[in-house]
């Protein structure tokens, strides 16, 4: 076991965990953030996304010595009052099926728009190449993450 | 008389020597060291052609997997001018510092600090550069060879870099480590760096 201290959306967090154990189960298991799902365990589908230091990095795989002194963003950490562009396109839009996959959609599609704010549909094939949805709401995902783009780019907001 | 014997036996002699076949070990040290030089990078070519190195040095603009060296599993991913990926996909958004346990996980290796010391929590995970890409993907020995020494081509290594890289670099070195279920190259590592090593001091003469 050793102490390890991160910013996790926007606060500092300290944890004392083995330095090996993935980020995604000191999120679930040692901080109570239930809101970034363990999908495949080996970085394939995307479940798990969260970011880190702003790159949508696979949580499941992520040792959490890799995190000490970085910034984590959860689903939770999208905003304080669902106002982030993509939450209210997803809402918006009413993207997902089941659900299951969605926080690491998000985070996909945050991540993408941080850096890309007016993506071609070709460039969100490629970045969200990664997520897999068994629901297969891809197309929905497509339409919202343009529509998360206008409302960032109307609002002036930063995804 | 027994001059004229002494010049006809010495003419004989100079006629014998002309067309006696060549001793290897008597051509001149250029030619030998250039034949030991193809010799060695030809053994080293066996390592740059595996899997474990092809596959970071693909032709396409994407990475490899695999022994059969296919495309990277249902990911659409992008070299990025850097090498590291783009947007959501970046190498090292999956691969860690260190070879994740079991079959089919991701690999990894850790980063190197300026002072040469590694970073055991930061990945190292790349492509080479769009603009150095590197291509070991399809490359005949002749022209790997000559690419290899090309500091356009090699990132402005000179020789000793070059052999610095071979034997120290994480990425070069998680070939003999690369986790479960994939096979390491033909040869050792200490043997690959000198057959680098053997190849550039006897000249770096490549293969035609």
């Amino acid at each position: 076991m050793k102490s390890f201290t991160f910013i996790l959306n926007g606060k500092s967090t300290t944890v004392e965990v083995d330095p090996d154990k993935p980020l995604l189960w000191v999120l679930r298991e040692d901080l109570g953030l239930t809101g970034t799902k363990y999908g495949c365990g080996m970085a394939i589908c995307g479940c798990c996304t969260v970011h880190l230091d702003g790159d949508a990095v696979r949580s499941c795989v992520t040792p959490i010595s890799r995190v000490t002194g970085k910034r984590v963003t959860t689903i939770e950490g999208l905003s304080k009052d669902l106002s982030h562009p993509v939450q209210r396109a997803w809402m918006e839009i009413q993207v997902p099926q089941c659900g299951y996959c969605q926080p690491g959609q998000m985070m996909s599609a945050a991540c993408l728009l941080a850096q890309n704010p007016k993506p071609s549909d070709s460039d969100i094939a490629d970045a969200m190449s990664g997520n897999l949805c068994r629901c297969g709401t891809y197309q929905r995902v497509r339409n919202a993450i343009h529509r998360a783009a206008d409302i960032a780019g109307k609002q002036g907001v930063k995804s | 008389m027994k001059l004229q014997v002494l010049l006809i036996a010495g003419c004989l002699l100079a006629v014998a020597r002309l067309f006696a076949p060549q001793d290897s070990t008597a051509t001149s040290p250029n030619v030998r060291n250039g034949e030991t030089a193809k010799a060695a990078f030809a053994e080293a070519y066996k390592v740059f052609m595996h899997p474990r190195c092809v596959n970071c040095h693909p032709a396409g603009d994407s990475p490899l997997r695999g022994e059969d060296s296919r495309p990277h599993t249902g990911l659409r991913l992008r070299r990025g001018a850097d090498g590291q990926g783009v947007f959501t996909l970046k190498c090292t958004n999956c691969h860690q510092a260190q070879n994740q346990q079991g079959l089919h996980m991701p690999p990894g290796a850790p980063n190197v600090l300026g002072d040469g010391s590694l970073d055991l929590t930061t990945p190292r995970w790349h492509l080479p550069s769009a603009q150095t890409p590197m291509i070991f993907q399809g490359r005949s020995a002749a022209r790997l060879c000559r690419q290899l020494q090309d500091p356009k081509q090699n990132g402005g290594l000179t020789a000793e870099q070059l052999i610095h890289h071979v034997s120290n670099d994480p990425l070069v070195l998680w070939g003999w480590n690369p986790g479960e279920g994939r096979t390491t190259p033909p040869i050792s590592h200490d043997q690959f760096v000198e057959s680098i090593k053997q190849w550039l001091d006897n000249g770096g003469a490549c293969p035609k």
